[in-house]
């Protein structure tokens, strides 16, 4: 069994998918690994990848000037980092940094673009996958747009 | 309990009736006519009854007439209710002082009374029943009302001219008292002018006993009924109250809110008059050296912004959404609370809306489905 | 030792009445907020459970209802946010100030019923102080529970509450706890993300758990349905209300929540009672 193949299988993302397309999948793939602290990529970078995460954490970040880097999110295991690799112009819109050891796998955009278009029913299961985490990170966004423990007034 | 023996007293026998109860050390409190009102304060003796007026009542207005009699109780209730004397708008709780390095308090005694309560309708006993509830009927007691309410002498009257807003028949609060006083009279115009009384328990019976008064004949009693039974059949409103918990739990985003919203200035004055809404707040203040502070309550009404203000903001900022916190708590959801409805028919909100708002009318429309404003029956 | 007034006493002073309370400790969590431990002066301690309050008295400004934060069999612990005149007040009292308390008031969290299964206690913000007293309960009697997790969140790194004994629990083996924030600057490599989000990945059997939930109204309602989707049935999520209160004894109407005051039939909750009433708006 190709490992990269069976850590897809594991991934809540790709649950469901035929064996078949997962090795569509794997194909694209291949195995990485960051250091701790290290930039998995910045903003405005090319983005031709996405990872997903099989061990540590990962931040994702956005620099502020004079407040330094801000976290907006962290990622665990299971847990899939980036879909700009989806549309043009393929370009990243936030720093990502591991905050430990990092196993990942990372999938090749134009891979698997291809693959896509060769195959237009698994470009659509893959789609409608990403859809719905963009959909979930969306609706924690939402949430923490309300500020929820936000300082209360003195009055 | 009603006793089976009823008395009949003359006109004259009212004035024995105050003096008997002020020589007992009652302060007694009834209704007299000030300002164009018919309020209730501190009688002298039965000289200060309203003799002779009734009260002209709709949603919006009141006025008072002259009667062509000389009636002691020929009008039904007015802006004021028995709980500003149970329950007073402003009442100081205690008073604390820094000593010793800590906190002393001591408490404030209640200051007036005993009270006898002078001319008590019937909607009016089970407002105080339901006032009894909320704050000597729970886990925690409220020592300054049970205080005023303990020693509270009740001489109940038997309605014969029911007001132009009054539904006490729908809400099952009226006109006849059925317990809970004293002494209870019915006056009798038809033929000499007289009272029927009806004693409520010892205390009542042994001041009955210094009055002059003849046992009852059955035609006394028939004449009395048959006013009683008169003003049951002239009510102001009507209110179709089956199941009205539950329908107001299922509506409370009925379209109708938003249309009384509009008219509804949330001025609160119904709350005010209203003689079972029991709503307070506290203020702690200071002496200027800060060494003394006291602890006062007042009278809040659901309708102020500030009434549900939690850290940041009002749970219920909208006109809309504290109208209907108090409709639906007074018809509904005080039955959830306390065991009963909170409302005894007695019409003081809808004569004294300024803008006329007639509950029984907005109840109707949720009933009945509909938005639009007069919609409601107006049949007596 | 400061007592009542002997001679104007026709009685002893009623529930509207604060019993002297001298602060004894003093300790400042984050930008606006303290925990105090409290003394009693007439050396009488309160009967605490898990889940009530108090209410809090700055001599000569106000009263606020204030959830017990410490351990119900020790002295009276309140960790209050300062956000008006009186909590400013209150957190300003220093050791030896002497404040008034009435109470407690409310009903508790189901800490007995709820032996035999998993808990999850799940805090945001200051909802972490009502909470804490059921956590030491249960962890009190460790072996009467199953999986027990601690999810906590906050805005940020520096709003979280009792963060070294945080750091002192998660050295626990028998106690999951996992900590997130809104958003984080330089120096975190803790988890930023929001509370709902770690409730998926908390370790416990949904089907025979109790969660017991605490802090702003919407951070509850989605967490709430979070455990809803884990399988955690909505009779077995509780919630901690909060609502404007004046009196705590059931006198004043304010706390009125719906069909309830939530001085008397809360401040806990049970999520499948609740979620109806939460769903309308200025209710």
């Amino acid at each position: 069994m190709d490992t990269i193949e069976t850590v897809l299988r594991d991934v809540p993302l790709f649950g469901g998918l035929g064996s078949a397309e997962l090795e569509t999948v794997a194909g694209c793939g291949s195995n990485v690994r960051f250091r701790s602290d290290e930039m998995l990529f910045r903003d405005g970078d090319e983005a031709e990848t996405f990872y997903v995460i099989r061990q540590g954490a990962i931040a994702l970040e956005m620099f502020v000037p004079s407040r330094g880097p801000v976290t907006i999110e962290t990622l665990e295991a299971g847990e899939v980092i980036g879909w700009s690799w989806l549309f043009p112009p393929y370009r990243w819109h936030f720093d990502a940094r591991a905050l430990s050891l990092v196993r990942a796998t990372g999938f090749d955009g134009a891979c698997l673009r291809g693959k896509c278009e060769a195959d237009p029913k698994l470009g659509y299961e893959l789609m409608s996958r990403f859809a719905q985490v963009a959909i979930e990170r969306l609706q924690w966004t939402r949430l923490r747009l309300l500020d929820v423990y936000g300082y209360a007034r003195v009055d | 309990m009603a006793s089976e023996a009823t008395s009949v007293i003359e006109p004259g026998g009212l004035d024995a009736l105050v003096g008997v109860l002020r020589a007992r050390g009652f302060t007694v409190l009834g209704p007299t006519s000030r300002d164009g009102a018919i309020v209730y304060e501190e009688l002298d003796s039965a000289a200060d009854l309203p003799i002779g007026w009734t009260d002209v009542q709709e949603a919006g207005t009141y006025r008072l007439e002259r009667r062509n009699d000389e009636a002691r109780f020929g009008y039904a209730v007015g802006p004021h209710s028995w709980k500003q004397f149970l329950f007073p708008p402003r009442v100081r709780l205690w008073r604390a002082r820094r000593a010793n390095g800590g906190v002393e308090v001591e408490e404030t005694p209640p200051e007036e009374g005993p009270y006898a309560f002078f001319g008590m309708r019937s909607c009016e006993l089970h407002a105080m029943a339901i006032q009894d509830r909320v704050f000597i009927g729970g886990k925690y007691v409220d020592g300054d009302y049970a205080a005023r309410r303990e020693d509270a002498f009740v001489v109940a009257v038997n309605c014969f001219e029911p007001g132009g807003t009054c539904f006490c028949v729908s809400m099952g609060t009226g006109p006849k008292a059925e317990g809970g006083y004293d002494l209870a009279l019915t006056e009798i115009l038809d033929g000499a002018h007289r009272f029927l009384v009806e004693v409520g328990s010892e205390r009542g019976a042994e001041v009955l006993e210094q009055l002059p008064n003849r046992p009852a004949a059955e035609t006394d009693v028939r004449a009395a009924a048959d006013a009683v039974d008169g003003a049951a059949e002239r009510m102001g409103r009507t209110l179709d109250t089956t199941d009205i918990r539950n329908l107001l739990t299922d509506n409370l985003e009925h379209e109708r809110w938003n249309e009384v919203a509009t008219r509804c200035l949330t001025c609160g004055n119904c709350t005010m008059v209203c003689p079972t809404c029991f709503c307070t707040t506290v203020a702690d203040t200071t002496d200027l050296t800060g060494e003394s502070a006291e602890r006062v309550r007042v009278w809040d009404s659901c309708f102020s912004v500030d009434y549900s203000y939690i850290h940041g903001g009002s749970i219920r900022p909208s006109g809309r959404s504290r109208y209907r916190q108090w409709l639906t708590h007074k018809f509904g959801t005080w039955h959830d609370q306390f065991g009963s409805s909170g409302c005894v028919g007695c019409g003081r909100c809808i004569t004294w809306c300024p803008v006329g708002i007639d509950v029984t009318e907005e109840l109707t429309a949720i009933r009945t489905d509909q938005v639009g404003p007069n919609t409601g029956s107006e049949e007596g | 030792m400061a007592t009542h007034a002997s001679t104007d006493l026709r009685e002893p002073p009623g529930p509207m009445a604060p019993e002297p309370f001298r602060v004894s400790r003093r300790r400042r969590e984050t930008r606006d907020t303290w925990t105090l431990e409290f003394e009693p002066v007439t050396g009488v301690p309160l009967e605490l459970a898990p889940g009530q309050f108090t209410m809090l008295y700055a001599f000569g400004i106000g009263e606020v209802p204030i959830s017990i934060s410490g351990d119900t069999e020790g002295p009276l612990v309140h960790t209050v946010r300062a956000v008006g005149a009186v909590s400013q007040a209150i957190c300003a009292s220093r050791p030896g100030s002497v404040l008034g308390v009435r109470g407690p008031f409310g009903n508790s969290w189901p800490v007995e019923d709820a032996r035999g299964s998993d808990v999850v206690v799940v805090a945001g913000g200051i909802g972490l102080a009502p909470l804490r007293p059921a956590l030491y309960e249960v962890l009190r009697r460790r072996g009467e529970y199953g999986e027990v997790a601690l999810l906590y969140g906050s805005r940020t790194p520096d709003d979280l509450l009792y963060r070294r004994e945080l750091e002192r629990l998660r050295g626990r083996f028998d106690l999951h706890v996992d900590v997130t924030v809104d958003s984080a600057e330089g120096g975190w490599h803790g988890k930023v993300g929001v509370v709902p989000k770690i409730i998926g990945g908390a370790r416990f059997e949904p089907d025979s758990t109790v969660a017991l939930v605490c802090g702003p109204e919407i951070m509850m309602h989605f967490a709430a349905q979070a455990l809803l989707e884990r399988g955690v049935p909505g009779e077995r999520i509780f919630l901690s209300m909060e609502r404007d209160m004046r009196c705590g004894l059931g006198h004043c109407g304010h706390c009125q929540l719906g069909p309830t005051l939530i001085c008397r039939d809360g401040p806990v909750y049970r999520y499948d009672e609740l979620r109806e009433l939460m769903a309308v708006r200025e209710l």
